[in-house]
């Protein structure tokens, strides 16, 4: 049983299903149909069926996991839905939930948590100089490879004062900042999402550990 | 019956989409994309501002990430996003601020979308209220203003254009350098009111061309996305998602054989940038005839590049891309030597 109420109480759900009658523009404009074997239209019709049975499996599926979040859907859709904003919603609830450990897209949670999640914990970035590395980004090309190993130097030449504290750049964020945003971390619910992610994949990695 | 279509044309589009634009005063909030991989062009913006234009503005040391890119990854719940959206707004009104003003596209549509949610449903609004005094005692009040660091170089760019030193123009030949626009999806996508053209018409770059002696070029795939996709690019075996969109722009910008591509979102600068590489290491295809690549900038390095701002300065020698083709072809003078050595000291392998 899923909290289907709950589910359709998201103001990211409601606010876009308005009007809705499937005309597929969402699907024709979007880039991750061109990738995947993916249509958002697919996502919408399920939403709009309010079957229990087939949005548990959604949910379960790595089908809400293909949306690039890119938006395109919301700029054509006649009837101003953005069924990206709807996925969101989708995939917090299927964490939320623990569905997403059945689904192998899903279960790549783990990575944005360890990485994303990790920076913005410890550092206050989402993004950060010291963290692209090589071995996780290649592509970022022999370019960046030069500025990552000299990173005082490669800033500086930009007048910035990398890691230093007070404004500008790549600052460090003071402790006393990093304070407040760990009890908003804590305060809201990231922490313990996060914990649940990592938790709920472990189980799952442990328990199928010798097929 | 033709004459009325387009009268009607004109009318129903892009006059809906001027958006109201501060003129002085701005809080500034930076990107964590841009800080890291073009902090130069971060630097070029408020030099701008604040030396070209003579205007006013906050750099604050206490701001953070928006978690924005953690909310699109889905790891962010609404609630925390919507209260570290909160948190910057307090810190605003703190410094005595009204006019936010955004570094980053993500950045732009997370707080567009954070207003638009707070006005249809309040009671979001008043749990947002509820957490951040509840995890920081802070409160908060609302931007009078929200606007994108691109659209106030495009509300400056005629008096930018006055003071540029250079033109978007061939000095050689003389003609015109052909520039593709790539608004980031998020400017206009989610809410097409917040952006200058709004999401079918962008203007808030191809008018910055325009001004500055350019020619606009107009290309199949100019709306596409290039890619991000977030946790697709994240995730190194969905990284293909990304690199295969931005190889359907420049496959559709080819033919035109751009001089340049000019970006207003950061992420979209590094993909564009950086894909190119790659696709010319994997398949040896490169998208200019000169053998180059073509060279991808943010507005802010176009216009410091001609209002004569030093192009190491600008951090041009950070772009994997190389930049050089284009400063020649623009006539820029500046220490070549100094630059050619920080680049060979860069792609040594």
């Amino acid at each position: 049983m899923i909290p289907i109420e709950e589910i359709y109480s998201d103001p990211r759900i409601k606010e876009n299903l308005n009007a809705c009658i499937n005309c597929g523009v969402c699907t024709a404009i979007c880039p991750a149909s061109d990738y995947y074997d993916y249509e958002p239209r697919y996502v919408i019709k399920i939403l709009l069926s309010k079957d229990e049975n087939e949005l548990e499996q959604l949910l379960s599926s790595d089908y809400i996991w293909y949306c690039g979040q890119c938006m395109s859907c919301k700029a054509r859709c006649p009837r101003e839905n953005a069924p990206g904003v709807a996925i969101s919603a989708l995939r917090y609830w299927s964490q939320k939930l623990g569905l997403f450990v059945k689904s192998k897209m899903g279960r790549n949670q783990i990575i944005i948590k360890q990485t994303i999640g990790q920076n913005i914990y410890d550092l206050g970035y989402c993004v950060h100089p010291s963290k692209v590395t090589r071995e996780a980004h290649p592509e970022q090309g022999p370019v960046w490879e030069w500025i990552f190993n000299n990173r005082e130097k490669a800033y500086s030449l930009v007048n910035v004062n990398i890691d230093r504290e007070g404004p500008g750049p790549v600052r460090k964020i003071s402790d006393k900042v990093m304070n407040e945003i760990h009890s908003i971390l804590n305060g809201t619910g990231a922490v313990d999402f996060w914990d649940q992610i990592e938790t709920s994949v472990n189980e799952y990695k442990n328990y199928h550990k010798n097929e | 019956m033709d004459a009325n279509i387009k009268v009607s044309i004109n009318r129903i589009y892009w006059s809906e989409y001027i958006k109201e634009i501060p003129r002085d005063n701005y809080f500034f909030f930076r990107s964590c994309i841009r800080q890291t991989f073009f902090p130069g062009a971060e630097q070029m913006f408020l030099n701008i501002l604040s030396k070209n234009l003579n205007l006013n503005y906050k750099d604050d040391p206490d701001l953070t990430t928006c978690t924005g890119i953690g909310y699109h990854s889905d790891i962010i719940p609404l609630e925390t996003v919507h209260t570290m959206v909160a948190r910057h707004f307090s810190l605003m009104n703190e410094s005595g601020y009204s006019n936010f003003v955004i570094s980053c596209v993500t950045t732009f549509g997370v707080m567009t979308e954070a207003l638009n949610m707070w006005h249809e449903f309040p009671e979001t609004l008043e749990k947002t209220i509820e957490n951040l005094y509840k995890t920081t005692k802070r409160t908060f009040e609302l931007p009078k203003t929200i606007a994108h660091a691109s659209d106030i170089i495009y509300l400056y760019r005629d008096e930018i254009a006055k003071q540029c030193i250079y033109k978007l123009i061939n000095k050689k030949t003389g003609q015109p350098l052909k520039g593709v626009d790539h608004v980031g999806c998020h400017y206009a996508k989610i809410f097409p009111q917040h952006g200058v053209g709004g999401a079918e018409f962008p203007k808030v770059l191809s008018e910055m061309i325009k001004s500055w002696g350019g020619e606009v070029i107009d290309y199949p795939a100019r709306r596409h996305c290039c890619g991000f996709g977030f946790r697709q690019y994240f995730i190194k075996e969905t990284r293909g998602y990304s690199l295969t969109h931005s190889q359907v722009k420049f496959e559709s910008m080819e033919p035109y054989q751009p001089d340049f591509i000019i970006t207003n979102c950061p992420g979209c600068n590094m993909f564009m940038d950086r894909w190119q590489y790659v696709i010319q290491e994997t398949t040896g295809k490169v998208y200019s005839v000169d053998g180059n690549g073509i060279p991808v900038l943010t507005y802010e390095e176009v216009a410091a590049i001609l209002l004569g701002y030093d192009p190491i300065e600008i951090g041009l020698f950070m772009h994997q891309t190389d930049v050089l083709p284009l400063l020649e072809k623009i006539g820029v003078e500046f220490d070549k030597d100094r630059y050619l050595s920080l680049r060979s000291q860069c792609i040594k392998k």
